[in-house]
Order: structure tokens, then sequence, then C-alpha cells
């Protein structure tokens, strides 16, 4: 087929733009790469993209400098990721992103972002979790806040870009970003082939829902993390739109991992995290010995106090990954019954200490301070003389939509291939915590920032070359196509006004939430997991009849805006969930005690879900496949479940020994010999 | 008897651009650890006024719900601040009435969410960014000294959440004065290696009407910004340098 010649301009004179939904830092860094290679763009936020929920993060982004002389390098940063996330990642692409990390870090640089320094005026790094190497640059502590503010100044400076036609003419009144900012995704344009030729939104100030073409479109959504009621995440972060992609056919991969960080504040909307950073600058993790222990945290004395961390994994300590920090925490507190108990309740809360209370408060204060202040705002206690209280929560959303990648002859990525983050929806792009992609079955600290920044350097030329490569631009499409997906919308958002019923959509997100906490977070029975379905099965059925809480029209109007985003969770509340149910063996963040062990023979494989909508009564259903074909620029293209692990093979994950995650690839800074020799049968979960 | 114990809340409510506003009360039962947000989101699930009357519940802005987001700004007890780090028994021991007003700088959408497009439009004005060749791969950022960081961090956490223009008394309808938030930014990015190399455009840009010479010093801003953010030495900073490059332009001509 013959690409249309123009690219700016599609035969009826329209400027060819790309949408991208989401402007986190996967969002923003599309926009700059699509920009760069002179593609325009509409840019779609729930919010302001600079509030984003990227904001967040606070400990640092990874990067293999090796400033510290410690022999780091791209090669170990793989390794120990795809250990980390006990292999359930495809190797290529996380090769690509450590091999581009630290460019990505100098880059972030060179845009302004106030990393900290080394006395010779250098990048700093800092240690996180699952490694032993000082890897993580970091702005204080609110270093997501200040990639994402860089990210963001430069989409702004595009905003003000004027677009070129292809002759290098300006089109006067054309920018190269276009923002619509406080609308809501809705839906995808769909042609008859299936192919993504737009989106539909809803302007959340006047509630219009309009379609806008795109020939291609870009998810940046991020996690779903609100599926879980109160997490670490933004209240934002509903998953409405990866949802809504499932729904329409996009694929959905291994929707059961989630992971619980370990150290998290207890709060009435939301459990703010204490970053993984603080313990990467020496905190330590402890409870009394004496579960009865009446002093507070900072009278105990050392010989009193039980490190149970260190003491344990002696060669990660309190770093260790945060699947298995958040099951020793988790333990201690429930099943011990050794959580700090409190003279107020007269109990054992579930909580344990954080302490930082050893480390010179200067060095805190240029280092933590916007993590600390956050602690001593919510909890309303002073971090630096006394011992945090803090427990788990939910943090990260592994899984996510589905994309493709393309392999390169080394093992790596082919640069610019339109299968590099393409979903099963020809056109339809998914990237940062949106997708399955980085991560495998657990996450380690700051590599989300770099999947996020790497995925949108990835995305922004494999956007632009299956655009250059499409035989007919969306803006040539007949209008009826845009007309027919906006009603579609419209229908949709009137039967929520329309709903009168007795239930209230904010009570069943709470029924939700607690059922998906409680049971199906960091220890998961198959015997509870049928009934989290069952519950879900049943908040489906209650949620027709929902009353909406509000019916004003043509306002902004949040309470029919959470029932379309409720409607939407409760689906990828099953996903996740009958995924967890599928999957009987332990691996990653995803443990199940009564299968202890990781299954390779088995369950080496990606969960790739797709949904099968209710039909006459009965609720929706989730319906796995261990292989897809898709449709890419006119080539069908034939995918399976299969990892690809052709870099680093499989052997057991223990973090007892230094080094054992990086045994292979070199030995760490203090790794000791016994390390290299670790069983590479599966593995035996703490 | 904690159980009994309530949180009293009297809204400030707006049901649209432009229209005229009016006072509701609610009454929720009180729990540990709560924020003025979660006072809020318990009015999600029950919309009932304190006197039992059905209405909608509150519209509000919010995303991290830890102070670094900026967007649940509003005016609590009279003063400006986030709603999220508003607890509630720091606000009312004794289970006072909390009142919950809408910014005034800025036009309102609905009860208390405001559009603070404006302060997005002044970093544009103010060019707040690197002029950066391209996001391809250049080495190593220029080295900076601990110093500078140390001087810059702190002014790179502005989260434009408008609290500094809301207690600025030179920023009302009948001046066009930029606010000290966008001044910031002009020092922020003046002090950057590479950003200074493009210093007289941001300077220029605050010169003259509505620019740097609009502030009256009162220091409202610094002491309601919650990011503690020096505001009047940022304010001053740049004066000096827009006062430096005006007589440089004098001598020149
Ligand atoms: C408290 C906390 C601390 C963290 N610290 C670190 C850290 O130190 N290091 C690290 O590597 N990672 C960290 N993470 C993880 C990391 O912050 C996130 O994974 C990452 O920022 C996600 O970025 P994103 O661009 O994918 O999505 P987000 O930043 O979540 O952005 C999503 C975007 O999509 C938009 N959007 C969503 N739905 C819709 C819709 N329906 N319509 C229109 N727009 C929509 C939103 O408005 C937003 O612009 C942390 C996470 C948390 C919660
Ligand atoms: S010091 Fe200047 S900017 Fe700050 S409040 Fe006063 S007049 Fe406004
Ligand atoms: S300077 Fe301070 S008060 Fe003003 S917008 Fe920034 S953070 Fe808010
Ligand atoms: S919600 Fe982000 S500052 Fe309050």
């Amino acid at each position: 087929m013959a690409a249309s010649k123009n690219l700016v301009r599609s035969e009826s004179g329209k400027i060819r733009r790309v949408v991208v939904v989401g402007g986190g830092l996967a969002g923003l860094t599309t926009v700059i790469k699509l920009c760069e290679a002179g593609v325009p763009v509409d840019l779609f936020s729930l919010v302001p993209v600079k509030r984003s929920h990227s904001v967040c993060a606070q400990g640092g982004i990874n990067a293999s400098v090796n400033t510290k002389g410690e022999g780091d390098s791209p090669q170990v940063h793989l390794e120990e990721t795809a250990y980390g996330g006990d292999f359930l990642a495809n190797q290529p692409p996380v090769k690509a992103m450590c091999d581009a990390a630290p460019g990505i870090v100098f880059l972030l640089d060179r845009m302004g972002v106030p990393f900290n320094r080394t006395p010779e005026g250098l990048l700093d790094f800092r240690r996180f979790g699952g490694t032993l190497f000082h890897r993580t640059a970091f702005a204080g502590a609110t270093t997501g806040q200040q990639l994402l503010y860089a990210l963001d100044e430069q989409v702004r400076r595009w905003e003000t870009v004027d677009l070129e036609d292809d002759k290098g003419d300006r089109v006067p009144g054309e920018k190269m970003v276009r923002k619509f900012e406080a609308w809501d995704f809705v839906g995808l344009v769909l042609d008859d082939h299936g192919t993504c030729r737009g989106i539909v939104a809803q302007d959340l100030k006047n509630t219009e829902i309009k379609a806008f073409p795109g020939d291609a479109v870009c998810l940046a959504t991020g996690g779903v993390g609100i599926i879980f009621g109160k997490s670490t995440n933004s209240v934002i972060n509903t998953g409405t739109a990866t949802s809504t992609a499932y729904q329409q056919g996009a694929c959905y991969g291994n929707g059961e991992c989630i992971q619980v960080h370990p150290t998290a504040i207890p709060g009435a909307d939301k459990l703010r995290l204490i970053s993984e950073s603080v313990r990467g600058e020496g905190g330590r993790v402890w409870v009394p010995r004496d579960p009865t222990e009446q002093r507070r945290g900072r009278d105990v004395p050392e010989s009193q106090r039980e490190y149970f961390l260190e003491e344990k994994y002696p060669g990660y300590g309190n770093l260790v990954p945060r699947d298995i920090a958040s099951r020793e925490l988790f333990k201690k507190c429930f099943h011990e019954k050794r959580g700090v108990y409190n003279r107020q309740s007269g109990k054992n809360e579930n909580e344990v200490y954080l302490d930082v209370t050893h480390i010179p408060s200067e060095t805190l204060r240029k280092k933590l301070a916007g993590v600390l202040e956050i602690y001593e705002k919510f909890a309303g206690e002073d971090p630096y003389t006394n011992p945090m209280r803090v427990f788990p929560a939910v943090h990260y959303t592994m899984g996510g939509l589905w994309v493709d990648f393309e392999r390169s002859a080394n093992g790596s990525l082919v640069t610019g291939s339109p299968r590099n983050q393409a979903t099963n929806i020809p056109g339809l792009y998914a990237v940062g915590e949106a997708d399955y992609q980085y991560h495998g079955a657990n996450r380690l600290g700051a590599n989300s920032l770099l999947s996020c920044i790497w995925g949108g350097m990835a995305t922004g030329p494999a956007i632009a070359s299956y655009r250059k490569n499409l035989a007919r631009s969306a803006w040539d499409m007949p209008s009826s196509l845009f007309e027919r997906a906006e009603k579609r919308e419209q229908k949709k958002y009137e039967s929520i006004l329309a709903m009168d019923g007795e239930e209230n959509a904010y009570q069943l997100h709470q029924e939700l939430a607690h059922t998906m906490l409680v049971d199906c977070t960091i220890e998961r029975h198959n015997a509870t997991l049928d009934k989290v379905l069952a519950k879900i099965d049943e908040i489906d059925g209650r949620m027709k009849r929902v009353g909406v809480t509000d019916t004003v029209q043509g306002k902004m109007n949040q309470g029919a805006q959470f029932v379309r985003h409720m409607q939407n969770m409760v689906v990828l509340a099953r996903v996740i969930a009958q995924g967890a149910r599928n999957r009987d063996e332990s691996r990653g963040a995803h443990y199940k005690p009564d299968f202890p062990q990781r299954d390779d023979e088995n369950f080496l494989r990606t969960t790739m879900a797709m949904h099968q909508g209710a039909e006459n009564g009965s609720p929706a259903t989730v319906r796995y496949v261990r292989e897809l074909d898709y449709d890419l620029l006119g080539t069908p293209v034939h995918v399976t479940d299969a990892v690809d692990i052709s870099l680093v093979k499989p052997r057991a994950r223990k973090y007892d020994t230094a080094g054992a995650a990086s045994a292979v690839a070199q030995s760490g800074p203090k790794a000791s010999p016994a390390a290299q020799n670790a069983p590479a049968a599966s593995t035996e979960k703490a | 008897m904690a159980q009994d114990k309530k949180v009293r809340l009297k809204v400030q409510r707006q049901d649209g651009p432009g229209l005229s506003s009016y006072w509701q009360e609610f009454e929720l039962p009180w729990q540990p650890h709560m924020n003025v947000i979660s006072a809020l989101m318990e009015i999600q699930k029950r919309p009932l006024t304190a006197d039992g009357k059905k209405t909608t519940p509150v519209v509000w802005e919010s995303v991290c719900l830890e102070e670094v987001c900026g967007s649940c700004t509003m005016v609590i007890n009279g003063r400006v601040r986030q709603s999220c780090s508003a607890m509630i028994d720091q606000l009312a021991p004794g289970g006072e009435t909390i009142t919950l007003q809408p910014m005034t700088k800025f036009p309102v959408v609905r009860d208390l969410m405001v559009d603070r497009a404006r302060m997005f439009a002044d970093l544009k004005r103010v060019k707040a960014w690197i002029q950066l060749d391209g996001s391809h791969e250049l080495g190593a950022g220029p080295r900076q000294s601990q110093d500078n960081q140390e001087t810059t961090y702190p002014l790179s956490r502005c989260m434009t959440c408008g609290c500094c223009l809301e207690a600025c008394p030179q920023v009302n309808p009948s001046s066009d004065f930029v606010g000290p938030a966008a001044i910031n930014q002009v020092r922020l990015f003046n002090l950057h290696p590479s950003g200074q190399m493009h210093a007289g455009e941001r300077l220029d840009a605050v010169m003259g009407e509505g620019g740097v010479e609009g502030c009256g010093k009162a220091q409202n801003c610094v002491e309601v910004c919650p990011k503690e953010i020096p505001l009047v030495d940022s304010i001053s900073s740049v004066g000096r340098d827009t006062t430096k490059r005006m007589l440089l332009g004098w001598l020149l001509k």
C-alpha cells in the first residue's frame, strides 16, 4: 500500500495530528519525541499536565553511570532488573532501557533538573532497593516533581512553536502542540477494520463530548492504584483509560502483578509514601523485641530492637526488593502480631519503625527533606528525632496494556520500529505505567521514572514511522465515523445522568477497594480469590442500580464522571483478581502461600487478558489467550505469551547473599563468591 | 466520646462560572487522621447538608494528596492553603466549624474549583524553560556546584498552586502584575548555566508593564508559600537584573 505523501496535511487539507492521552513523564516524553520528528500533537489530560501523578515520585531515577567507581554498568542494571522482576519481563526492551539510562539522566540534567551534586559538580547517585550499586540520580526527595517540570517546560515550549508544512513554511495559527487539559478520555474511534483513528473525550468543565481524529493514539495514562482504594497513588489513577481500551479490544498484560510498597504512612484519604530512598540513605526498619514495649521508639535501647530485614537478609538488608520487604512487614504485623504497641489503642498496631534518627540532620535535610516533610505534616511527628511508623501500601501497577517490541540482532530493540510499544489495536500505542513491559512481576525502585521516559523515547519514533507508512490518514476518514463514536459516548453519558437507583458509586468503590486490598495484595489464596471474584460480580450488578449524585448538565459534574470511572475500575478489578487466581505459583509481588515456588515450566509466561462483554444478564468475563495476531500497516504480526529471556537466564531469586542479583554479569561491590553458585532451581519464597 | 465527635464544614458554593455564590453547612462523623479532603470525600458518599437536605457533592480539585501537585488550593478559615495538608484536628481541635472558599483571584469553575490557566500562560510569557538543542544524546550536562544546586532546588519546587497570587495585594482585577511565582521562575532559569544564555529574553518579559516593578514589597507572598520559596529574594534579584539591563540598554543607545 502506498503511504500518503504529504505528512503535514491530509488529502483534504487538514493538519495531520496524532493524539497523546496523558501528560505524566511517559506522555510528555512521547510528545517531545514526536515534535522533534515533525509530528504535531493533540495532548489530553484529566488535569493540567504539570499536576500529573508523576509529580509524586520522590526517590530518584536509575542510570548506571558508575560515578562511584563500583563497576556498575548497563549490563548489571539489566541483569538486576530482570532478576528483580523474577524473570517475567521481556528482556530486549529492558536492555534497551538500561543502555539508554545514562543518556536519559544527562538529558534531564541538560533540561535543568536540579539534581544533587558531588563536590566536583558531577551528578550524585544514591542506593535503592534490589541493588548494591549507587545507581539512582535524585533531586532532593522530589525527583518526580523535578523531572515532570522539566518535561512540562519543554512541551510548553513546543506549544509556542509554529507548525511547518512539508516545504518548511510556517502554517499560520497552528502550533506543534495543542493541549486539552481537564478532558477525560472516554473511548477510541475504531474504523471498520478495527484500526484506531482517534479518540472521544469529554471536556470536564462543561461536559461536552467530542471526537478527535488522530493518525495514531498513544495512551500514557498511568497506573490503577485507586482500584485498591487508599494507596500511595494520586486520586486520578483509576485506570479508566486503559480499562476503556481493554473493553474495546486491547489486550491487557500481567494484570495480577501489583506492587505493594513496604513503607507508607496510614491516613484517612491516602497512604502517603515514605520513599525507599530513605532506606537508600541508611534508614533502618525495626520492631521492639518485646511486643509489649511501652516506651517511645527513640527510647528503646539498641539491644532491644529487632532489625528484622537486616537479620534475615544480610546481603541486601533494608534494601531487599519491595515484594520481599512488604511480605516481611506483613508477617511481622499480621501473623506474629509484633507491630509497634500503641498505648492509646492498647494493642499492637500494624506498624513498624522506619528509623533515620541516627543520620546527621544536615544530610537528611539535603537529601530527604521532601519526604520527611510529608511525614511531619501528615503524621504530626518529627522524623528527625523520632522513628517513623509505617506500613505497606499498594503502590505500582506492573501489569498494563500489552505492548509489542521488535528485537534487534544484538538483543536490544530496533530503533523506530512501529512495533515498539504498539498494542494489538492497530494505531494504538501505550507507554509508561499504563503498559506492562519493563518490570515483570516486581519493579525495582527508581526504575519506573526511567521506564516512563525511555518508553516515551521509544514510542515517539515508533508512532512517527507508523504514521509515515500509513496508507490513509485518519484526517481523510469520513466524518460519519467520528460522529458515530461521539453519539455512542454521548448516549453512554446520558444513561449515567439518568441513573436514579439507591446505590452510591463512592460507597461501592469503598467496598470494592476493601475486598481488593484485603484479599488480593500481599498474600493470595485461591479460595479467597474465588470470593473476591464473586464480590466483583456482585458490585458489577449493583453498579446498575446506582443513583448519580449530581445531575447537572453543561457544567463540571464530578459525580457522573466518577460513575464512569467506577464502571471501568470494576472491569479491571476482575482482570487483576482472575489473573491472580489463575497463576498458581509465586513470582515477585504475586505470592500464594499454597504455591510458594516459582514454576517456570507452567508460568514463565505473560498473562494476556481479553475482554468478553456482558451477555444476556451474565456479567462480563475475562478470556485469557496464549497467542494473538494483530495487523501492523497491512502485515499480520503473530505473538505469543512466551517471555523473551534471551539475555539473562532465569535462576533462583534470593537476596540473602550480597551480589546475588548481579552474580552473572559480574561480582558487585560487596559480592561474595558464594552468591555466584546460587542454585538454578525454583525459588523458595519467604 | 470519640464516636460522637463531629466535623463541621461551611462551604461557599457556586454552581458554575459567573453565577452567584451561597453557603452550605455539613456535619460529618470524625475519623482519625482526617484532613479537609477526606471530609469532602465523606460528603460524596452521603451528599446531605447539616439539616439533612439532599444536595450535590461539593466540587473541588485534587490529585496527589501530599502537597506536591498544587491542585487542591482553597481558602480555609480565611487563609489560602492546600486542603490535602489541612488536618482537621489542627484546624478544629474542639469541633469548631471550618469554612472553605474558592480562591478569589481566579475564575470559579464550580464550588471550590478555580481555573488557574493564567499561571500557565505566564510561564510561557517568561519563557520558563531551557532552550534545548534536542533530546538526542549530547553527553553530560554542564557541571554545577553544590551551592548552585542548593540555591536553585528550592526555587524549582514551585507547584503553581496560586497561594502567592491569592495573597498578593498587587494582583487584582485592575492590575496586570504578573505576580511572584513567574518572577521566581525567571530567577531560577537565569541561574542555570545554559538557561543563563537567554537571561535577557526572560528579563525583557518582566520589564515594564505588569512586570517586576509592580511588586509593592508587602511580603504576603512569602508568608503563604507552602514550599517556603524565598519569593521576595527572587523578586529583588530579578529586579536588580532588570535595572542593570535597562541601564545597559540606555548606555548602548
Ligand atoms: C508516591 C510515589 C512515589 C514514587 N517514587 C518513584 C521514584 O522515586 N522513582 C521511580 O522510578 N518511580 C517512582 N514512582 C512511580 C512513578 O512515579 C510512576 O510510575 C510514574 O510517574 C508514572 O508516570 P506515567 O507518565 O506513566 O503516568 P502518570 O504520571 O500517572 O500520568 C498519567 C497521565 O494520564 C492522564 N490521564 C489518566 N487518565 C486519563 C483520562 N481518562 N483522560 C485523560 N487523561 C488521563 C493524567 O491526567 C496524567 O496526565 C512513585 C510512585 C508513587 C505513587
Ligand atoms: S512582595 Fe510583591 S509579590 Fe509578594 S505579595 Fe507583596 S506585592 Fe505581591
Ligand atoms: S511560589 Fe509558592 S505560593 Fe506561589 S505558586 Fe509557587 S508554590 Fe505556590
Ligand atoms: S492534592 Fe496535590 S497539593 Fe493537595
